[in-house]
């Protein structure tokens, strides 16, 4: 089910900013792919726009093709609303539902869905607790508001519920930024667990957790404040951390900026 | 007009200001100006008491003379001798107006709140935003006289319809629905607490986190049911807050109500029909006339409204302010 | 955990394709779209209703006469009279009021927000402001009534109805401060205390005049609210037909009460003044609420 995604000509606007510009690259399925690169190069804005999140915000709009195996996101018959059925995502920050108990955060995506069977919702929630090892902390508090529980664990809540859904595509915007070290660690198990049935992308400001995590790698960058952001290079994740095409890339793993 | 919601934030911000500069206090003028401001704010908790004191006073002699059972009578002859009055049929108009417009304009003014955050295009969000608002610049003595002069004589066929097709609600029963009638006075109280209930609801909505709405969206929710999952759950008590604060202005909306409003003695179930008034209505409608007895009656059924007006507004105070601290 | 990577019957349509959104859901959404545009639809109509029949009913008598006389031995069936004596009444009570509501409030927000540090007596304030501008206005002049009339043995007169007024005016002022107050940074005060500069003297010359166009905006907004009220003059300032321009005797008339007595007339005539008056009224709030908006477009480019 997990899908491969090909970008061609992708730019991307916030009114009258030009935040990305021409970016084409294959994502490929079953494995996980890392964007990287120094503050407001345009990674998370692109991450956003291959699941059409990046229109809601006001002005913003896109241009381009994303081809999620030959279909693309784009097109004029596509309804935005059915592309993130099929692209989930997770959040930089855990953002569960406050109002709403951990069984009813996962089922939602569900409910939406009109899957009303209690006891089909029933499964599917255990299912996408155990898939996103959340299971055995939370069973006996299912009816628990998810607020309640740790940043860690709210996060992979999150996943659950992203997963709930079944995506073909897993978008994930530096996941781990507002976790404590442990709780990351669980979310990149997580992950290398989740990739053999999804194609997961994941924005990241870690480049040791990129190298960690990743099987392919994609650098971005700016030419200067207020450029739009422009892929450099996307290789195999252990050629970009040893051996990049690019200097840019280089002087960037090697820490000389970003 | 957004000051008047008065649902910002309170004192508690003020907790964070520079308090440790108590090295001038010798001074005299500080003292001065310092027990000012004091004075100022004991003088408007004395006033709030001030005015239950004396309502109560001036009301206790006349409610000595009363012949009639205060609470229950339908009554409302404080001039006569002996004078009997009860508030039974007032409180019946205020409440049953009050409510029937709340009901109204809830929906509406929750829709009109959405519409603004979530449906409008943003460049012209504001000023359709400030539409609404000079709803409540108008005021009320204005909406009187169109109540009673261009929207009454059109409600007469509304009230005529719905009583023919509704008929068999005792509410919209009878047999002569009229316009000057507690229905058409509640429409008018829908139309002047619209304003209120939907810039509440707006500052709830602008309030709810971005996250919950990209959670909402990002697992494929259509806009309605984004707000249905992000909007409407985290806006909820803010919602109820301001339906509540519309209700206390709706009871204790006095000319636009007694402009519209033909008093008929009695209580009348049937809304459609002309008659009915409310505590506020009749203090405007018979004070010209009122005796001193009739007077003290009338500062009685104040003093009813006052409290009840009182209840309402700080129950919808505690439940905004408790949505603030689960925030 | 396998059944996850087999789709099962009534899992959502998981196709190659991307798929579409049910049609049930997009019609629910649709709906709501409808309703929510109707509700603001439903909004608009009253207020265009509201403006255009005081507009166009509220010309025929907009004359000189209109506001060069009074109404003082002018009956209800005959044509001619003016409003002069209701509009100076407003002008003089709406004065008073400002008067004396604004030194108070501007204190109790000075209190609430420099002196009150959130402690018992300045939560309790806090709340009972709150309260206060849900006390319905005709409560207000029953209070005047009560105290000023009935036990301290005074006449109806123009300040009676300023002290109603004042009453209704004192919450929106002290909230309108707070938030000036809450506004001006904290870096400033602290500057003009690492001077020495004694703390009255700080929020008198440094704080207040930050906050000061704020202050005023609120007070116009204020002043425009107050200015419409009807119920509470009723019991306060009374009737009169006739010119009287001393608002500490005898009964005054108001724009609100003028129209409330010529509509209470059934004569055309008088019914033609009311719309007028009402006009006057309406323009007259609309001058405040402008002048207090654009006050506070000026100050917001000024300071940045």
């Amino acid at each position: 089910m997990a899908k491969r995604i090909e970008v061609s000509g992708l730019h991307a606007y916030y009114g009258g900013v030009h935040a990305i510009e021409d970016i084409s690259m294959t994502i490929e399925p079953r494995s996980v792919t890392a964007f990287i690169g120094p503050s407001g190069c345009g990674k998370s804005t692109f991450l956003r726009t291959l699941n059409r999140m990046h229109e809601v915000i006001p002005g913003a709009r896109v241009e381009g093709k994303v081809l999620l195996d030959d279909e693309d996101l784009y097109g004029p018959d596509v309804d935005p609303v059915a592309v993130r059925r099929v692209v989930g995502m997770v959040f930089q920050r855990p953002n569960p539902f406050p109002t709403m108990s951990i069984y009813d955060n996962v089922a939602a995506g569900l409910k939406l869905n009109g899957v009303r069977r209690k006891s089909r919702l029933d499964d599917i929630v255990e299912e996408s607790l155990k898939g996103a090892n959340l299971w055995n902390e939370v069973k006996d508090r299912l009816n628990k508001p998810g607020a309640g529980l740790s940043g860690g664990q709210q996060q992979r809540l999150c996943i659950a519920r992203a997963i709930a859904v079944q995506p073909q595509v897993l978008l994930m915007d530096e996941p781990c930024s507002a976790l404590d070290p442990i709780s990351t660690l669980a979310i990149e198990d997580l992950i290398a667990e989740l990739k053999s049935r999804y194609t997961i992308v994941i924005v990241t400001h870690n480049m040791q957790q990129a190298a960690r995590v990743s099987d392919r790698t994609a650098f971005f960058n700016i030419a200067g404040v207020g450029k739009p952001g422009r892929l450099i290079e996307i290789g195999e994740t252990s050629k970009i951390f040893t051996k990049p095409e690019q200097k840019a890339t280089e002087e960037y793993i090697t820490g000389r900026f970003g | 007009m957004t000051t008047d919601t008065g649902v910002s934030t309170t004192a508690a911000a003020a907790g964070g200001r520079v308090r440790d500069a108590a090295i001038g206090t010798g001074r005299a003028g500080d003292k001065i100006f310092a027990s000012a401001a004091r004075g100022s704010g004991i003088l408007v908790l004395a006033l709030m008491a001030a005015i239950a004191v004396f309502l109560i006073w001036k009301a206790i002699p006349a409610l000595q003379k009363n012949e009639a059972a205060f609470l229950t009578s339908e009554e409302w002859n404080p001039n006569a001798q002996p004078p009997r009055f009860g508030i039974a049929q007032l409180a019946f108009g205020t409440v049953v107006s009050s409510l029937l417009a709340l009901a109204m304009a809830t929906p509406v003014a929750i829709g009109i709140a959405l519409f603004i955050s979530y449906y409008a295009p943003r460049s012209v969000a504001g000023p359709l935003g400030y539409l609404v608002d000079l709803l409540a610049a108008v005021p009320s003595i204005v909406y009187g006289l169109w109540g009673l002069l261009v929207l009454a004589p059109r409600m007469e066929g509304v009230s005529g319809f719905l009583n023919s097709a509704l008929g068999w609600i005792p509410l919209f029963g009878g047999d002569s629905p009229g316009k000057n009638s507690i229905f058409t006075a509640s429409v008018v109280l829908a139309i002047m607490i619209l304003p209120i209930i939907s810039s509440i609801s707006r500052e709830v909505f602008l309030q709810v986190p971005r996250a919950h709405v990209e959670a909402a969206l990002a697992l494929g929710a259509t806009r309605w049911e984004m707000i249905k999952l992000a909007v409407l759950p985290y806006g909820r008590s803010g919602m109820i807050g301001a339906a509540m604060l519309g209700l206390g202005r709706a009871m204790g909306e006095t000319i636009a109500v007694a402009m519209v409003l033909t008093f008929v003695p009695g209580i009348n179930w049937h809304i459609l029909e002309d008659g009915g008034t409310t505590f506020a209505a009749n203090i405007a409608n018979s004070f010209a006339e009122a005796t001193e007895t009739g007077r003290g009656a009338l500062i009685a059924s104040g003093l009813v409204l006052f409290v009840i007006t009182l209840i309402v507004n700080m129950a919808a105070r505690a439940v905004v302010a408790r949505r603030k601290e689960d925030a | 955990m396998s059944t996850l990577t087999t789709p099962s019957g009534d899992r959502p349509a998981l196709g190659g394709s991307i798929g579409a959104v049910s049609a049930g859901r997009k019609i629910k959404d649709r709906i709501v779209q409808a309703l929510v545009y109707l509700a603001f639809a439903l909004a608009v109509v009253p207020l265009l209703s509201v403006l255009w029949t005081v507009l166009s009913n509220g010309l025929e008598r907009l004359d000189g006469t209109f506001f060069y006389y009074s109404m003082n031995g002018v009956g209800g069936r005959d044509e001619g009279g003016g409003a002069y004596h209701a509009i100076v009444g407003t002008l003089e009570q709406v004065a008073l009021t400002s008067a004396i509501a604004v030194p108070i409030a501007v204190l109790t927000a000075v209190y609430l927000v420099e002196y009150g540090g959130g402690g018992r007596l300045a939560r309790a304030v806090g709340f009972f402001v709150d309260v206060m501008t849900g006390i319905p206005s005709i409560v207000a002049g029953l209070f005047v009534l009560a105290l000023w009339l009935l036990t301290l043995g005074f006449g109806f007169s123009g300040f009676a109805g300023s002290l109603a007024l004042t009453i209704l005016m004192i919450p929106t002022v002290v909230r309108a401060t707070e938030e000036m107050l809450k506004l001006v940074p904290n870096d400033l005060r602290e500057a003009s205390y690492a001077l020495g500069v004694p703390r009255w003297r700080t929020v008198c010359f440094v704080v207040l005049p930050t906050a000061l166009p704020g202050i005023v905006t609120g007070v116009m907004l204020a002043v425009a609210r107050v200015m419409g009220e009807t119920a509470p003059l009723l019991l306060t300032i009374f009737f009169t037909k006739a010119i009287n321009t001393n608002p500490f005797e005898g009964p005054q008339a108001a724009l609100p009460t003028f129209i409330w007595e010529q509509a209470g007339d059934p004569n055309q005539a008088s019914i033609d003044r009311a719309w007028t008056g009402a006009l006057v009224l309406i323009l007259l709030i609309m001058l405040f609420n402008l002048g207090a908006r654009l006050l506070a477009r000026m100050f917001r480019t000024v300071s940045r």
